[in-house]
């Protein structure tokens, strides 16, 4: 961590300080320069400190950064096989990032499951449901809170890709993250 | 969700007052694509009429018999004379153009309107039947339709099921997502549309009450699934659901008190009963897998419905005085989406061959299936209250569009919109006139 080394250099400007009180005469001079020392020293210190609490904080922006970066290039939505609502492997991996993210928060988020046109409408919509609550579970037994998702189904009536064929259907059998 | 965008949500729907039909064009055409083998010549002659009579009664007629597909009505460029009554019918101008039947009458608006009617068999010379339909003026179509109903009844042995309406779900897509639902009612024949319900967020599976005077629906307008009711006299209109989770397909008892739904708030699909009077909740099925698209049975004393409990979605039929559940289908791997006739035995489904999906009729008597369909992405199967035929949704091209066919798969028609996808067709019981 970068801002020991900070505190260690208040810590020494501490010890001198100190030293020089200790090794003062009685004369009075002598005793105001050493009670000036020690204000530098206090001074010097707080202001170490700040600069490690400041750097502290940089450096926790940067990570947030990063994890925003990551679940950003991971994408907000998840792809599912035909009638299935089991999580793939590269959805899971995307889903981690999110997961890192929202533990450094206490945003909610809302999953909204869809299925392909194939089928009966009512049965699209558990089987959206279906998907979002696997979503969910994922994010649920890694340590995101329950309450804070909130999940809904679309069935199959609120198509990405409108055609019909396997090229679509495939882009709109998902799950989408929404904040 | 934010207050904000709720109240944006609910701006966007627009609940249309029910009264005054907005467009008298009809939406949707109808294409008849197969009718029977050997259709029975029928001429309707235009009918006489005196006062402003607001339709042509014989034209509605004549369309609701071809779309039948048993009749072949003669063409009015063919007729050598128009007789409106007996008095003036030489048959020999009939029987000259090959018809078998001859449907005369005449129409009369006053205070209401009245239409008179006669049907005769060429061959023989004489009367089969005739008739007196009467009603405001404004409902001269429905007057029409039932005049079809009872020709068609004559010829046939089946009550017609023309003098009925339609539901059905249209979706406007926009660039941008700013998609239009519109819930429409409309004659039996597409004519008379009117827009019940318009929203920016998915409105589904809307159904009948058993008397025709109220419908329900599932729509997302609050953000997300609730299940309403709306009453199609006055337009009043009420939320029944708001659970967390699934709130979908809403289907109405036979007796008209009791409407079936699904749930998910206790974790997975399960079929739930709300009883309309107390509101009062019961559960009806207990299982992790999806139990959903209850229908009941005409009696009133089972529904049947679809469960992936064995692996894929097959129909289940819950018994509710034994409680006890049983499965009905078992050919194939993909059996949804029940809607019975009102004979109790004919159930049509969707049904997955050879990885398309099509309308088939499960008869429950004999177990047999057949396959009604040769499109793909058949869905959403309705009955007419007669048992005669099947309107369902499929897609011609990239559009969704409604179709129908026989019971018996020997007559088909189509109703594609003039724009946009149609889908959900809903089609009424007989409505007490």
């Amino acid at each position: 961590m970068n801002h020991l080394p900070v505190a260690g250099k208040a810590l020494t400007l501490l010890f001198t300080a100190a030293f020089l009180v200790a090794c003062s005469g009685s004369g009075s001079k002598e005793d105001e320069a050493a009670a000036e020392a020690a204000r530098q020293a206090e001074i010097a210190a707080a202001e170490a400190a700040r600069e490690a609490e400041r750097e502290a904080a940089e450096a926790a922006a940067a990570e947030q950064r990063q994890l925003e970066q990551a679940a950003m290039a991971a994408g907000n939505v998840f792809y599912f096989d035909f009638d299935s609502s089991v999580l793939k492997p590269e959805a899971q991996q995307a889903l981690d990032a999110h997961i890192a993210l929202l533990k450094t928060n206490d945003e909610s988020i809302r999953l909204e499951g869809h299925t392909d046109e194939r089928g009966t409408r009512d049965y699209n919509m558990a089987l959206g449901e279906r998907r979002a609550n696997a979503v969910r579970d994922y994010m649920v037994v890694n340590g995101i809170a329950s309450y804070r998702i909130e999940t809904i189904s679309y069935g199959e009536e609120k198509p990405v890709a409108y055609g019909s064929g396997e090229e679509n259907w495939s882009q709109n059998r998902r799950v989408e993250l929404v904040k | 969700m934010t207050i904000t965008r709720r109240i944006a949500h609910l701006a966007s729907v627009l609940c249309l007052a029910l009264l005054a039909p907005l467009a008298a064009r009809a939406e949707l055409v109808i294409e008849i694509t197969q009718g029977v083998d050997d259709p029975t010549p029928i001429a309707i002659v235009p009918f006489a009429g005196t006062g402003a009579i607001p339709e042509d009664i014989a034209g509605v007629v004549q369309g609701d018999l071809a779309r039948s597909g048993q009749f072949a009505p003669v063409d009015r460029g063919d007729m050598l004379s128009l007789p409106s009554s007996e008095a003036e019918i030489f048959y020999r101008d009939w029987r000259a153009i090959g018809t078998e039947y001859l449907l005369i009458g005449r129409a009369s608006a006053a205070e209401e309107l009245r239409i008179d009617y006669a049907l005769y068999d060429v061959n023989r010379q004489r009367e089969v039947t005739k008739g007196t339909v009467t009603g405001p003026v404004n409902e001269a179509r429905m007057l029409a339709h039932r005049v079809a109903d009872a020709i068609y009844e004559r010829l046939t042995g089946i009550p017609g099921a023309f003098a009925t309406r339609l539901l059905y779900v249209s979706v406007t897509r926009n660039p941008g997502g700013k998609d239009y639902y519109r819930l429409t009612l409309a004659d039996s024949d597409g004519a008379r549309p009117i827009v019940l319900l318009e929203s920016r967020e998915p409105v589904m599976a809307p159904t009948w009450a058993p008397d025709g005077s109220q419908v329900a629906y599932v729509s997302f307008e609050t953000g997300r699934p609730a299940i309403f009711r709306q009453d199609l006299r006055t337009g009043a209109r009420e939320q029944l659901t708001n659970f967390r989770g699934l709130n979908s397909s809403p289907a109405w008892s036979p007796d008209g008190n009791t409407l079936a739904l699904v749930l998910s708030k206790d974790g997975s699909p399960d079929i739930y009963l709300l009883d309309l009077a107390s509101k009062r909740l019961t559960r009806i099925t207990r299982h992790y897998a999806i139990d959903t698209e209850p229908t009941w049975m005409p009696d009133g004393k089972s529904l049947l419905f679809t469960s992936d409990r064995g692996g894929r979605p097959q129909i289940y039929r819950y018994n509710l005085q034994s409680g006890i559940t049983d499965r009905v289908t078992f050919e194939g791997v993909y059996n949804a989406r029940a809607r019975v006739a009102q004979d109790g035995r004919n159930v049509a489904l969707v049904h997955q061959r050879e990885g398309q999906f099509h309308i088939a009729i499960h008869d429950l008597v004999t177990e047999r299936l057949h396959v009604l369909t040769s499109t793909d992405l058949d869905e959403s199967p309705s009955i007419a209250p007669n048992g005669s035929m099947v309107l369902y949704a499929t897609k011609l091209g990239d559009r969704g569009i409604l179709s129908a066919v026989s019971v018996d798969g020997g007559v088909k028609f189509r109703l594609p919109a003039r724009s946009g996808d149609v889908r959900e067709p809903a089609w009424s019981p007989y409505i007490s006139q």
